[in-house]
């Protein structure tokens, strides 16, 4: 009898076991929150007391965009909205129809923007969204062009950071990415 | 014919169990890695608004928070109604950030820290005035490399 129940005891019922993991499945499920950590890169430029005179510059190689307190869009002297102002700007950056207005060539584009203080931190946030969207457009065109003539592999369809990083960096040096942000006015502070 | 029935009707029909356990075991640890615990307690609301040019935070040791919004509730009596800037787990003014960068900045291997990013996450409505007092801290601190915080929205 006694050694019956020695030989019983070898043994750990492992049933409840499983319930013990989804305890603790359940709790870290619970708890868990998967953070999206996404969004817009961006890389400031350093800080010097005097302002970026953009008045220096030609006239028609400065997109400059102003965004007021009341979240409306001035863009090159013109009411705009957000929608349009990518296409505005591709335009602008690419000028395919080498109008004298626009830009003379992609690397001399600068993209001037600038806010109030009462701005919205949306508003200016869809604003930056669209301009980045345009160069990104404009880089991926560049990618593809590139994959025509034979100087990039085939695979590449997009501008991405997939792409090895001597072609990103030939890419964004025929079309550079310049915005200037100049201080923002102090209109419609909360 | 008869032989075959015999066969079925022997075999137990409960399923065993016994790896059972190990399969919960494996979803568990896989939710205990990928689990981030927060540190700290946000006391201001942030809705990160939406964007489509969005660029992933690989490195999560290279990346400091700065959140701005207005303070919840609860906090509106002691910080007001007006937006906020929270640094880790306290809210603080533009003035801390560099102390709050350095105390960062020395965790981090020496080697990785020109790569150390400032992910701004800001509530939407939010006016662009103390966002702007926060960016200009920035760039005196000598932090550049900023990720405005934005969530996925589907292109066009």
């Amino acid at each position: 009898m006694a050694r019956n129940r020695s030989r019983m005891s070898n043994e750990i019922n492992a049933g409840s076991m499983a319930d013990i993991a989804f305890l603790l499945l359940i709790f870290f499920l619970v708890t868990t929150q998967i953070v999206e950590d996404k969004g817009i890169m961006v890389k400031l430029p350093p800080w010097s007391e005097e302002e970026p005179d953009i008045t220096k510059l030609k006239k028609r190689n400065v997109f400059s965009v102003l965004v007021n307190a009341q979240n409306q869009l001035l863009v090159r002297g013109e009411v705009e909205s957000v929608s349009t102002l990518k296409e505005k700007a591709k335009e602008f950056i690419w000028n395919p129809k080498k109008r004298e207005d626009l830009a003379e060539k992609p690397t001399k584009a600068i993209i001037s923007l600038k806010n109030d203080r009462g701005t919205n931190y949306k508003t200016y946030l869809e604003v930056y969204n669209e301009l980045k969207a345009a160069y990104n457009e404009l880089w991926t065109e560049e990618v593809l062009r590139g994959v025509q003539r034979g100087d990039y592999p085939a695979k590449y369809k997009e501008y991405s950071d997939d792409l090895p990083l001597h072609i990103r960096k030939e890419v964004r040096s025929k079309i550079p990415f310049v915005l200037s942000e100049a201080e923002p006015t102090a209109f419609g502070e909360e | 014919m008869s032989k075959f029935k015999k066969k079925r009707g022997a075999t137990s029909a409960a399923i065993s169990t016994a790896s059972l356990p190990d399969i919960i075991f494996m979803l568990l640890f896989f939710f205990m890695v990928v689990t981030v615990l927060r540190d700290s307690e946000l006391k201001i609301n942030v809705v990160t608004p939406h964007a489509t040019e969005l660029i992933k935070l690989e490195e999560k040791s290279l990346v400091n928070y700065i959140y701005i919004g207005k303070p919840k509730q609860k906090f509106q009596e002691i910080y007001g109604t007006s937006p906020r800037m929270q640094l880790g787990d306290k809210i603080a003014t533009v003035g801390e950030i560099p102390l709050f960068l350095e105390q960062h900045r020395i965790k981090v291997m020496e080697q990785k820290r020109p790569r150390i990013i400032t992910s701004l996450r800001v509530d939407g409505d939010v006016t662009m005035g103390i966002v702007q007092d926060v960016k200009t801290q920035l760039r005196k601190s000598g932090q550049f490399k900023v990720n405005y915080s934005a969530k996925q929205r589907a292109k066009d």
